[in-house]
Parts: structure tokens; C-alpha cells; sequence
């Protein structure tokens, strides 16, 4: 039922294009929701990564007062990694992602609808998890909230670049790995910047520069990677 | 103009003027890179600062080099594939990616040796084995993702809609571990930077780059042809070479 | 030349080893693509040459039939 319903939607040429974009997020929310562990998955994963440094490395205050953000972020960093390969593979599997392709509405908004419903699914849940598990790694107040908002700027980059490769490793065996292979790379900066923001506001520096120029990377993301993530759908599709 | 275009995309036009280059590039290739690493190792002047440790920025610079180069060449390469469909761009990428990844290996590798008597370390988070180390990880997802996809048209233009990605964000890259490279270490000393170089040291430099471009070049020709023997198998053309090597 | 003697040319008043194995590592790996890209040639004109000669037999058997496919190019 869920499925019908949009997709009679997008069939539909006299709808509009947000509308359309709507409908997208609307189901993919409402189908995740039903499968309540997909959504759960990364979330857990998240948990457990984080409490493996303390076990692994060293319980002491200072260490993870040191370490603390930039574990948070890499640990926000793979279990978004991990979510990816769940963005397009149900539609993908089932045929909804060729009705999609071949909808009147530029394709790239749509991808852009999809990876803003992975976000909401993947990324403000850790945002909202985050600051327990700062508390938990000893981190400052003041620290935690810097830590906050730039993973509130830095995960929809992470889900908007993610939804790229994604794509391009739609029907391919073993596309998990090779999705973080290609990935990976491309993340750095955000990591880069995201944990740099949080050293500097420790050390009492102002960070609305710093703010600022993951504000430009997310703006860049949101133009530039719906783009790329449509072009690498479309071949995807024709190749398969 | 647009016959031109169609010349220019033709595998059959590119092996033949390829087979005439090749020599060239070869003989000219091999020859300045000799010159300029034995000038390089034997005949340049000690430096007065690292010693003779030195010497090894005559191969590492060259390799890093060339190394961007191919990066670039392979995203220009991937726009042709993407708007034209040009049959030659997406042969140039798939006979180019594995050589950027040795040459990026080698300039990091060669870095790396190159620390161990300057900084007193094998591996430094130096901005610029940083960036060269996520370089050689584009590659090999350019490599990996070309190789999982079985059809080749739709091989092709995934892996230039990747190789696109990487080139928007290779500045950003860049920028960004420079970045968090002043963040953590205030004071790094350069390996190369130096105020004036003497001509005994930078003429043999420009004669290694420019070798080692030459030689990339023929390479580059030579894996384009194999390719091109490969896909074309069922040509006219490709059947009455591979009839006559065979005799 | 930069040095007095063959064994300082080795030596490199102790940097020696540092330089030679960048240059050994760099001439080998270099090397190892040429013959890397040459064994890929060879082994792709076998093939063909494989495919081809298997065309032919096949042509010499069945004359009139296989002629006229032997006479397709697509491409």
C-alpha cells in the first residue's frame, strides 16, 4: 500500500515537483519505519563503536576527553557508511527505482528527496544520540554542543555524497565494501573540519569560521552531489 | 570540424598514429630520464642542508608529479566519455589508472625513504604525503569500481562519474589537510622548499619530469593499443594485424 | 662528479642506502609495467589469434555456409 500510493503520484504528470519530492520522503519514512530494524541498526552500531575505544584503548578521563570528538565522528562516519547500501537497495530490488527513473520530474531532485529521507533516518538520530554518548566520553558542555552542530551540518554532507556511490554500486556484488572503498575518501574533509571545529572551540577559539566553511561544504554537497548521484543512477540502471 | 572529431575518436586512426609515436616517445623518454637521474645522482652538488639524501627528489618529484597529472588527464578523459561517448577517452582511463596508482605509490614510498634521514622518521602527517595518500585511494576506487562492473560502456561512465567526484574534491582535500596539518603540527620543515635552487640541481629535476612524462606517454600509448586490439577484436583491421604478427 | 671515489659514490657519507633503494624501487616498478603491459599485449594477441585460427577451421569445414558469416563485421 505505501508503495502504490507514491508511485501513482510520481506517475502523474500534472504533479508538482514538490509534491513529488514529498512523496518520496513520506514513503521512504513510512516504509523504514515499518522495518524498524534498518533504522535501529546504525544507531546500535554507532553505540557499540564508541564503547569499544574506551574498552580498547584506555578508560582514563584525559585520554577520552583528547580523543572524544574525534571518536564520536568517525563512529558517525562508518555506521552512516554503513546505512548506505540500504538507500536505494529496496526500491532497487523491487523495481520502484525504474518507475523513479522514468517519472517526469528532473531526477536529480529526487535524489536529493532520497538522501534527505536517509538523513532524517540516519543522521539526526545520531545527532540526537551524540551528545549521551559525549557525556559519556567525559567531554566539556560547551564541547558537546560544537560537537552537535557540526555533525547537524556534517552528516547530510556524508548522506548527500553518500548517495553517489551508492549509486554507482547499485547491483553490484559485494557492493557494501567497495561502497566504503570509493567513499572514504571522499569523506575526509568533512571529518577533517567537523572534529577540527570541536579541538578549536575547546581551546576557547571562536568557530563560527570554521561553522562557516562546513556551511559552504554542506551548500556545495547539496548542488553539486544530487547531480553526480543522478548520473550514476541512470547508468546503474542501464546497465543492469 | 566534426570529421575531424571522428578521426580523432577512432581507435583505428589512434593505433596507427600511436605505432609511429611510440619510438619517439620511448627513445626520447628513457633518454632524458637517464640524463637526469645520472646527472641527478653523480655530477648535481651535495645539498647543504639534508646531504646527499637529497638526490631522491629527482625520482620523488617527478613521480608525485606525474602522479596529479594522470589524475587530471583521467577527469578530462572522463567529461570526453561523459558528453561525446568518445570511445578513446574511456580506453585512455581504463590503460592509465593502474600506472597514476604505481606512480602515486612510488612518490609516497620514495617520500617515506626520503623522511627517514630528513625528519629522523619512515612516515610523517605531512600535508603532502597526506593528500598523496588519499590520491592513491581514489585510484583504487577508480580501479576497483571499473573492474566490478562487467559491461563495459556502463564500466566506462561510472567510472568517470567517480573520477569527476574525486577531481571536485581533490582541492578540498588538499585544502582541508593543510588545513589540519597547521592544527596539529605548528612547525613542519618542507622537503623541497628551498629559496633559489642552483641550476646544477634544477636542470637535471626538469630533465627526470620531463623523461618520465615522455615515457608516460608512450606507456599510456602502448596499453591504449592492447585495449584496443582487445575490444575492436571484431573488426576488419584489428583481424589483419593480428594475422600478420602472427606470421 | 659530485663524489672523489666509487665507494663514497655508494656510501653517500651514510645516505647511501636511502637513495639507492628509492632508485631501485623506482626503476624496478617502472620496469615492472613495461613488462606487465607487454605479457597483457602478448597475451591478448594470443587470444585473438586463438579465436581467429578457431574461425578459420571452422570456415575450411563448412565452406559456403560459414563464408558468408565470416564476411560480418559488426562493430
Amino acid at each position: 500500500m505505501t508503495s502504490n500510493a507514491p508511485r501513482a503520484v510520481l506517475a502523474d504528470h500534472n504533479v508538482s515537483v514538490g509534491r513529488a519530492m514529498w512523496a518520496v520522503v513520506r514513503r521512504d519514512l513510512r516504509s523504514s519505519f515499518r522495518q524498524r530494524q534498518d533504522l535501529l541498526n546504525p544507531l546500535l552500531f554507532f553505540f557499540m563503536v564508541v564503547t569499544l575505544f574506551p574498552l580498547g584503548v584506555s578508560p582514563e578521563v584525559s585520554f577520552l576527553q583528547q580523543a572524544g570528538t574525534g571518536i564520536l565522528w568517525v563512529a558517525a562516519l562508518l555506521s552512516t557508511l554503513l546505512s548506505l547500501d540500504h538507500l536505494y537497495r529496496h526500491d532497487f530490488d523491487d523495481g520502484t527505482l525504474e518507475q523513479m527513473v522514468l517519472q517526469p520530474h528532473p531526477l536529480f531532485l529526487l535524489v536529493l528527496a532520497k538522501s534527505l529521507a536517509h538523513w532524517l533516518l540516519t543522521g539526526l538520530p545520531l545527532v540526537i544520540l551524540a551528545p549521551v554518548l559525549g557525556i559519556m566520553l567525559h567531554l566539556e558542555g560547551n564541547s558537546i554542543a560544537v560537537l552537535c552542530l557540526t555533525l547537524l551540518i556534517g552528516t547530510p554532507v556524508l548522506s548527500l555524497i553518500g548517495a553517489i556511490g551508492a549509486a554507482l554500486t547499485l547491483g553490484l556484488r559485494a557492493g557494501g565494501v567497495l561502497l566504503s572503498l570509493l567513499i572514504i575518501p571522499l569523506y575526509i574533509p568533512v571529518l577533517i573540519f567537523g572534529t577540527g571545529t570541536v579541538a578549536a572551540a575547546t581551546e576557547g577559539a571562536a568557530v563560527e569560521g570554521y561553522l562557516a566553511l562546513m556551511a559552504a561544504f554542506l551548500v556545495l554537497a547539496l548542488t553539486l552531489a544530487p547531480f553526480a548521484g543522478a548520473a550514476a543512477l541512470r547508468i546503474s540502471l542501464s546497465n543492469s | 570540424m566534426w570529421t575531424l572529431f571522428h578521426k580523432f575518436g577512432s581507435p583505428k586512426w589512434f593505433f596507427g598514429i600511436a605505432g609511429r609515436l611510440m619510438p619517439w616517445l620511448l627513445a626520447l623518454g628513457l633518454g632524458l630520464l637517464v640524463a637526469g637521474l645520472v646527472w641527478g645522482l653523480a655530477f648535481a652538488p651535495k645539498d647543504y642542508l639534508q646531504g646527499n639524501s637529497y638526490r631522491i627528489i629527482f625520482i620523488h618529484v617527478p613521480s608525485a608529479f606525474l602522479a596529479q597529472s594522470v589524475y587530471l588527464m583521467m577527469a578530462v578523459a572522463a567529461v570526453v566519455t561523459l558528453v561525446w561517448r568518445m570511445k578513446l577517452a574511456d580506453l585512455f582511463v581504463q590503460a592509465v589508472a593502474p600506472v597514476g596508482a604505481v606512480l602515486t605509490f612510488l612518490a609516497l614510498f620514495t617520500g617515506a625513504v626520503w623522511g627517514k634521514p630528513t625528519w629522523g622518521t619512515w612516515w610523517i602527517w605531512d600535508a603532502r604525503l597526506t593528500s598523496m595518500l588519499i590520491l592513491l585511494f581514489l585510484y583504487f576506487g577508480a580501479i576497483v569500481l571499473g573492474s566490478a562492473i562487467s559491461d563495459e560502456k556502463a564500466s566506462a561512465r561510472a567510472v568517470a562519474v567517480l573520477i569527476l567526484v574525486g577531481v571536485v574534491n581533490i582541492p578540498i582535500i588538499k585544502y582541508s589537510v593543510e588545513w589540519w596539518n597547521t592544527l596539529h603540527q605548528p612547525a613542519t620543515f618542507k622537503l623541497t622548499e628551498k629559496p633559489s635552487m642552483p641550476p646544477e640541481m634544477w636542470v637535471p629535476l626538469l630533465l627526470s619530469v620531463l623523461g618520465l612524462y615522455l615515457w608516460f606517454g608512450w606507456l599510456a600509448c602502448y596499453r591504449m593499443q592492447t585495449e584496443i586490439l582487445r575490444r575492436e577484436r571484431r573488426t576488419r583491421w584489428v583481424r589483419e594485424l593480428v594475422r600478420a604478427e602472427g606470421h | 662528479m659530485a663524489f672523489d671515489s666509487l665507494s663514497a659514490f655508494l656510501t653517500m657519507e651514510g645516505h647511501g642506502s636511502y637513495v639507492w633503494v628509492c632508485y631501485c624501487v623506482f626503476v624496478l616498478l617502472l620496469t615492472a609495467l613495461a613488462l606487465w603491459s607487454r605479457s597483457r599485449r602478448h597475451a591478448v594477441l594470443r587470444e585473438q589469434r586463438r579465436l581467429l585460427e578457431l574461425e578459420e577451421s571452422g570456415t575450411r569445414e563448412q565452406a559456403p555456409a560459414a563464408a558468408t558469416f565470416s564476411r560480418i563485421h559488426p562493430s
